[in-house]
């Protein structure tokens, strides 16, 4: 029941906004080719679907998105778990990461792309940046978090290092980590488009500066629908997941 | 003595104001015994069990078992903890199960060991449910089974019931009081409960607030079937009440 009122609030939802965008296109003196109707938008969709540019470049985005998001959460998570632990330790750590945490990844672009060159890097270590702040983060205050009777049951029934992580801290503290999880892929997705923009020759980031380059707002346009659907079924993606990870461990929702 | 608290003092700083939590306390308990901790809060029960247990050290005196001083927990003494402390990702098998991991028991064997207890505690049937769809007397019960399950020689207890209601209380008292008699635990049980103290303990500890410390001992001559609208049982609890100073002089009868 819960599904069907939310398909249709969808539907209603993006009705209203083709819509929007519709009349304002009517309304509007700009030349066709600047400002394009949703039609026409879909028209070029249709376009890079049919001349599998559209395949090629979200393949290209992908990929450099799953080696940054998944190396990013994992190298968090793992550093945060101890940190977590190390509340001692975090205490000389966490200035700095307070210092580098509120600048935005694009800033560290330019010296990426000196350092790497145009390619696959530049977009993989700005989702990486991206990813890694929230996750280490929500990691390192969710095991901080822990109840500790959890802690103190383990120690009594003798279980150490490193069962107790695996099979006390980590299960634990995962529902908050998860939040943090989830935080990071809507950021990591974002700049994904920023870093290609600046320093790749493909994916969705790089079409959308090639389609101002070539006057095509339709192109961009439609790449720009594309990027949000593609960004709201990856958060989909991900709450799969955690809800089968979290039904493993005894939740219900 | 098999379990000897010699001469133990405990304090804590709290607000800049010290605490004395432990006020030059001793003890022995036997083997086997079934020994309630009594007393108001804040009269150091629950910092004795501690004690006892290996969570905290005492800041002066001694605590053994078997004349080891007690410096850690171990798997040997298990405690029970008023709000159960089981592990909500893991279903009631796999929890009573905890223990045997870390004894290395074979995975075959944990289970068959698992589900005697939680055939003893009476939860039969309840083996793949999780804590979080089990009421607080069911979830306490998960909890005795995955003590007993390491085989024990003491189990702690700190004020195990103080959180379920009065039926429940009782009923798992009397469970208790059974398990204790059919598997021969040491038991040492923490409770504020007058009643609950006389319906299970050999011998009740009263202790008093303000410093922490051990007002009396009081052997309860009560055999195996316990029951607390007998005289004997009424006897006993009265004696306790006077401990306390609860008891009014005159005809009626008047507790609070």
């Amino acid at each position: 029941m819960k599904k069907i009122i939310s398909i249709k609030n969808v539907i209603i939802s993006l009705a209203i906004l083709i819509l929007l965008w519709q009349l304002l296109f009517s309304i509007s003196n700009y030349d066709k080719a600047l400002f394009p109707s949703p039609l026409m938008a879909f028209d070029a969709l249709i376009e890079m679907i049919k001349n599998g540019l559209l395949l090629e470049n979200i393949k290209a985005s992908m990929y450099r998105f799953a080696i940054g998001y998944v190396s990013s959460v994992l190298i968090a998570v793992l550093l945060g778990v101890i940190l977590g632990r190390l509340q001692s330790v975090f205490k000389y750590i966490n200035p700095a990461v307070q210092l580098i945490r509120p600048i935005s990844p694009t800033a560290w672009m330019p010296f990426i792309v000196l350092l790497f060159g145009i390619g696959d890097i530049p977009a993989i270590v700005i989702i990486f940046i991206a990813a890694f702040f929230p996750v280490l983060l929500s990691t390192v205050s969710a095991v901080g978090n822990i109840d500790p009777i959890y802690l103190k049951v383990s120690k009594n029934f003798g279980i150490k290092q490193p069962s107790l992580t695996w099979k006390v801290i980590f299960p634990a503290a995962f529902p908050q980590i998860a939040n943090g999880i989830h935080l990071a892929l809507g950021t990591a997705w974002i700049f994904l488009v920023a870093g290609e923009m600046v320093g790749a020759q493909s994916g969705l980031g790089y079409q959308i500066i090639d389609a101002r380059n070539n006057i095509r707002a339709d192109i961009l346009l439609a790449t720009i629908l594309v990027i949000g659907i593609i960004g709201i079924l990856l958060d989909g993606l991900l709450k799969l997941i955690e809800n089968a990870i979290l039904k493993s461990w005894g939740g219900d929702e | 003595m098999y379990i000897e608290v010699k001469d133990a003092c405990k304090n804590f700083v709290q607000d800049g104001n010290e605490f004395v939590a432990l006020d030059h306390v001793s003890l022995g308990i036997e083997k086997g015994e079934f020994i309630c901790l009594l007393g108001p809060s804040g009269c150091g029960k629950s910092t004795l069990l501690n004690a006892l247990a290996g969570f905290e050290r005492v800041s002066s005196g001694s605590v053994t078992i078997e004349d080891t001083e007690v410096t850690a927990p171990s798997i040997n003494n298990i405690t029970i903890f008023q709000n159960y402390g089981l592990l909500p990702w893991r279903n009631v098998l796999k929890n009573v199960e905890l223990g045997l991991e870390s004894k290395n028991v074979p995975k075959s064997e944990r289970e068959q060991i698992a589900r005697k207890y939680l055939d003893l505690v009476g939860l039969n049937g309840y083996e793949k449910r999780y804590p979080k769809r089990l009421s607080g007397g069911q979830q306490q019960r998960v909890a005795i089974a995955r003590g007993l399950a390491v085989d024990p020689d003491i189990i702690f207890m700190d004020e195990p019931f103080g959180a379920l209601d009065a039926i429940t209380r009782m009923k798992l008292q009397e469970d208790i009081l059974n398990i204790s008699r059919k598997e021969k635990k040491t038991i040492i049980f923490v409770t504020h409960d007058i009643e609950e103290a006389v319906f299970l303990a050999d011998r009740i500890v009263v202790m008093m607030a303000d410093p922490g410390r051990i007002k009396s001992i009081v052997k309860v001559p009560l055999g195996a079937h316990r029951d607390r609208t007998s005289e004997d049982f009424l006897y006993v609890r009265d004696k306790i009440f006077e401990l306390f100073n609860l008891k009014t002089e005159g005809y009626i009868e008047y507790y609070i």
